[in-house]
C-alpha cells in the first residue's frame, strides 16, 4: 500500500483552478520534495492530503483511505510557524501536545503518563534537540524551535509526515542540517515524506523524489530528471533553463515567476 | 506611632491575632470566599496570561461593575447581577473575536464593549442614588457582609469553573500555544477559545466579590504574570500561580482586618509586590 496516491487529482478554489491532472504516488520510506513557484499550490496539495481542501476532479488515497479519515497517523508540520520571545511554554511540553495534547482531562502519574513521557524523551533525542528541550520554547534559535516541531510531528509515530516549508527562514547551515535530520527520520522511522520546499539546492541530494509544481499541474519523478530544462519547459510551456552552477547548485532561469529555485530574491 | 493607628486591632502576639482573625463569623465567610476566589483566579488567570487575554479580563472586569449596578438599580441581588452581566460580556467578546478579523480589530472591539459597559454602570449608578454609597465597594471590593449563601454559590461557580479547566486543560493549552496544530490535530480551537471567555467571565465575577471590578487583576492577572516569569512548567505553573494568589488574599485579609485601610489596597499591592520580585529575579 502506497503512504499516497493521486489519481487525475484537480483542486480547485473558489472556482478557479489550481491544479489539475495530477497523478502521484508516494511509498513509506521515501522523502518526497514538493517543488514549484509561489501561488502554484504546493500548500494547497497537503491541505487536500489532510482533507481540508476537498478534490474538485480525481481521486486520492492518503494510507489506504480517504483524504482527512487517516489525520491521526499523518504528522503535520504547518508554513512559517514560531514562537514569540514570551512564550513561557518549555520545548518539551510543546512536544508533548503533539502526542497528547487532543485527549481530555489532567494526565494523571501512571504507566500511561511514564509512557509517554518516555516517548517524548525519544524522539527529542531523535531530532537530537535533548540539550535544550527543557528550555521555553520562545528562547531557542529558528533552527532549535524548528527541530522541536519535528519531533512534535512524529511524537505519534505517524506515517506520513507533511512538512510545509519547513525550511524557510532558517539559514543556509541550518536548512542543511533540518534536511540531513528529515533524511535521517525517513529512514530510521520508515514513513513516508512529502517536504514541501522554495529551494531545491540545500535538499536535492537527499531526495528520493521530486513533484515539481508549475503550469496549472504538476509532474512527479527522480531530481535530476524533473529539474531538468527538457520536463520544465513543457511544463511552464515558456522556454525555461535549468543551469549547473560551479558549486553544483541548480539554477532555474526564465519561469515566469522567478522565485523557483533562487535564493530568496 | 504610625503602626499602631493604622494597625489598630493588633496586639502583635501571632497566635493572639490569628485567634481573633477567625472569631467572627463575617471574617470567617470572608476568609472562606477568599480561599475559593484566590484557587480560581489562580488557574483560570495562568490560561488568561498565556493566551494575552488580560485585556478581555479587563474589559470583562468592567462589565462586571455594570452587572452590579444594574443588580442595585433592579432590585436583584448583586452576586446576580455580577454573574449575569458578566456572561453577557463574555459573549459580546467571543462575538467580536469571533469575526477573525486579526488582533487590532478584536482589541478594539474589545476596548468599544468595555467602554459601553463603564458608561451603562456609570448610567445605573446616577439612576439609582441609594447605590452611591455602596460605589467604592463595588469598584475596589470590600469582605464585610458576606454572607454563608454567597460563599455557597462562590463555591459552586469555583468548582464548575476549575473542573471545565481542568477537564480542558491539555486542549486548551495546545489550542492556547499552538492553535493551527492543534487545530489540524482535532481539537475544536474556536468551541474552547469561546469555552474560555465564559469561564473568564464567570471568574471575574467572582472575583469582584472580593477585590472589587476595578482591581480583579490583582487576583487574576499578577499571581498568573509572576508564576509564568517563575517557571515555564505548567503544571507547576498554575500551582505557583494558586499559591500566590493564595498567599496575597490571606495576608490581604488579615492586614484589612486589623487596619483601616481597605482590603483591595492590600491585595493589589502585595501581588504588585510579588509580580515586581518576579520581573527582578535574574
Amino acid at each position: 500500500m502506497s503512504a499516497l496516491e493521486l489519481r487525475g487529482a484537480a483542486a480547485r478554489i473558489a472556482g478557479r483552478t489550481i491544479w489539475q491532472d495530477v497523478s502521484v504516488t508516494v511509498e513509506r520510506g521515501q522523502l518526497v520534495a514538493v517543488l514549484g513557484p509561489n501561488g502554484a499550490g504546493k500548500s494547497t496539495l497537503v491541505r487536500a492530503v489532510l482533507g481540508l481542501q476537498p478534490l474538485g476532479a480525481g481521486s486520492a488515497t492518503v494510507l489506504g483511505r480517504g483524504p482527512g479519515e487517516a489525520n491521526d497517523r499523518i504528522g503535520y508540520l504547518p508554513q512559517r510557524r514560531s514562537f514569540d520571545e514570551d512564550t513561557r511554554i518549555r520545548g518539551v511540553d510543546l512536544v508533548r501536545l503533539g502526542l497528547d495534547g487532543a485527549r481530555w482531562g489532567v494526565p494523571l502519574p501512571g504507566p500511561r503518563s511514564r509512557a509517554a513521557a518516555a516517548r517524548v524523551a525519544e524522539v527529542i533525542r531523535l531530532v537530537d534537540a535533548t540539550a535544550y528541550a527543557e528550555r521555553p520554547i520562545g528562547e531557542l534559535s529558528g533552527g532549535e524551535q524548528q527541530r522541536l516541531l519535528i519531533a512534535q510531528a512524529l511524537a505519534r509515530r505517524p506515517e506520513l509526515l507533511l512538512l510545509d516549508e519547513p525550511l524557510d527562514s532558517l539559514d543556509l547551515p541550518n536548512q542543511v542540517g533540518v534536511a540531513a535530520l528529515v533524511r535521517r527520520i525517513c529512514t530510521e522511522e520508515n514513513v513516508a515524506v512529502l517536504l514541501v520546499a522554495h529551494d531545491v539546492n540545500p535538499i536535492i541530494g537527499y531526495l528520493d523524489g521530486v513533484i515539481y509544481f508549475a503550469g496549472g499541474t504538476a509532474v512527479e519523478g527522480k531530481p535530476e530528471d524533473i529539474v531538468s530544462t527538457e520536463t520544465l519547459t513543457a511544463l511552464y510551456g515558456v522556454p525555461v533553463e535549468v543551469l549547473h552552477a560551479s558549486d553544483g547548485r541548480l539554477v532555474v532561469v526564465g519561469a515566469p515567476d522567478m522565485h523557483g529555485h533562487h535564493a530568496h530574491d | 506611632m504610625l503602626t499602631t493607628s493604622v494597625f489598630t486591632g493588633l496586639s502583635w502576639n501571632p497566635v493572639t491575632d490569628v485567634r481573633a482573625l477567625l472569631t467572627f463569623p463575617f471574617m470567617q465567610h470572608a476568609l472562606a470566599a477568599g480561599t475559593i476566589v484566590a484557587v480560581m483566579a489562580g488557574v483560570v488567570g495562568w490560561f488568561m496570561v498565556l493566551r494575552r487575554q488580560t485585556f478581555a479580563g479587563h474589559t470583562l472586569s468592567v462589565t462586571a461593575f455594570t452587572g452590579a449596578s444594574a443588580a442595585g438599580l433592579a432590585g436583584i441581588p448583586v452576586i446576580a447581577g455580577y454573574f449575569g452581566v458578566c456572561s453577557l460580556g463574555a459573549l459580546a467578546l467571543a462575538a467580536a473575536a469571533g469575526t477573525r478579523r486579526g488582533l487590532s480589530t478584536e482589541s478594539a472591539a474589545t476596548g468599544s464593549v468595555g467602554a459601553l459597559a463603564l458608561a451603562l454602570g456609570y448610567l445605573f449608578v446616577s439612576l439609582y442614588h441609594g447605590l452611591l454609597n455602596g460605589l467604592s465597594s463595588l469598584l475596589f471590593g470590600t469582605f464585610l457582609g458576606i454572607t454563608s449563601t454567597q460563599v455557597l454559590v462562590l463555591l459552586a461557580v469555583a468548582a464548575l469553573t476549575v473542573a471545565l479547566v481542568a477537564l480542558a486543560a491539555r486542549p486548551l493549552l495546545f489550542a492556547s500555544v499552538d492553535p493551527d496544530i492543534a487545530r489540524a490535530g482535532g481539537v475544536p480551537v474556536q468551541l474552547l477559545g469561546f469555552g474560555f471567555l465564559l469561564v473568564l467571565g464567570l471568574s471575574v465575577a467572582e472575583t469582584s466579590q472580593i477585590t472589587g471590578a476595578l482591581l480583579v487583576f490583582a487576583l487574576l492577572v499578577m499571581p498568573a504574570a509572576a508564576a509564568q516569569r517563575l517557571t515555564a512548567r505548567p503544571f507547576l505553573g498554575v500551582v505557583l500561580s494558586v499559591s500566590i494568589a493564595l498567599t496575597v488574599t490571606w495576608l490581604g485579609l488579615a492586614l484589612a482586618y486589623f487596619s483601616i485601610y481597605p482590603v483591595g489596597f492590600y491585595v493589589t499591592s502585595l501581588s504588585f509586590a510579588v509580580y515586581v520580585l518576579a520581573r527582578l529575579r535574574r
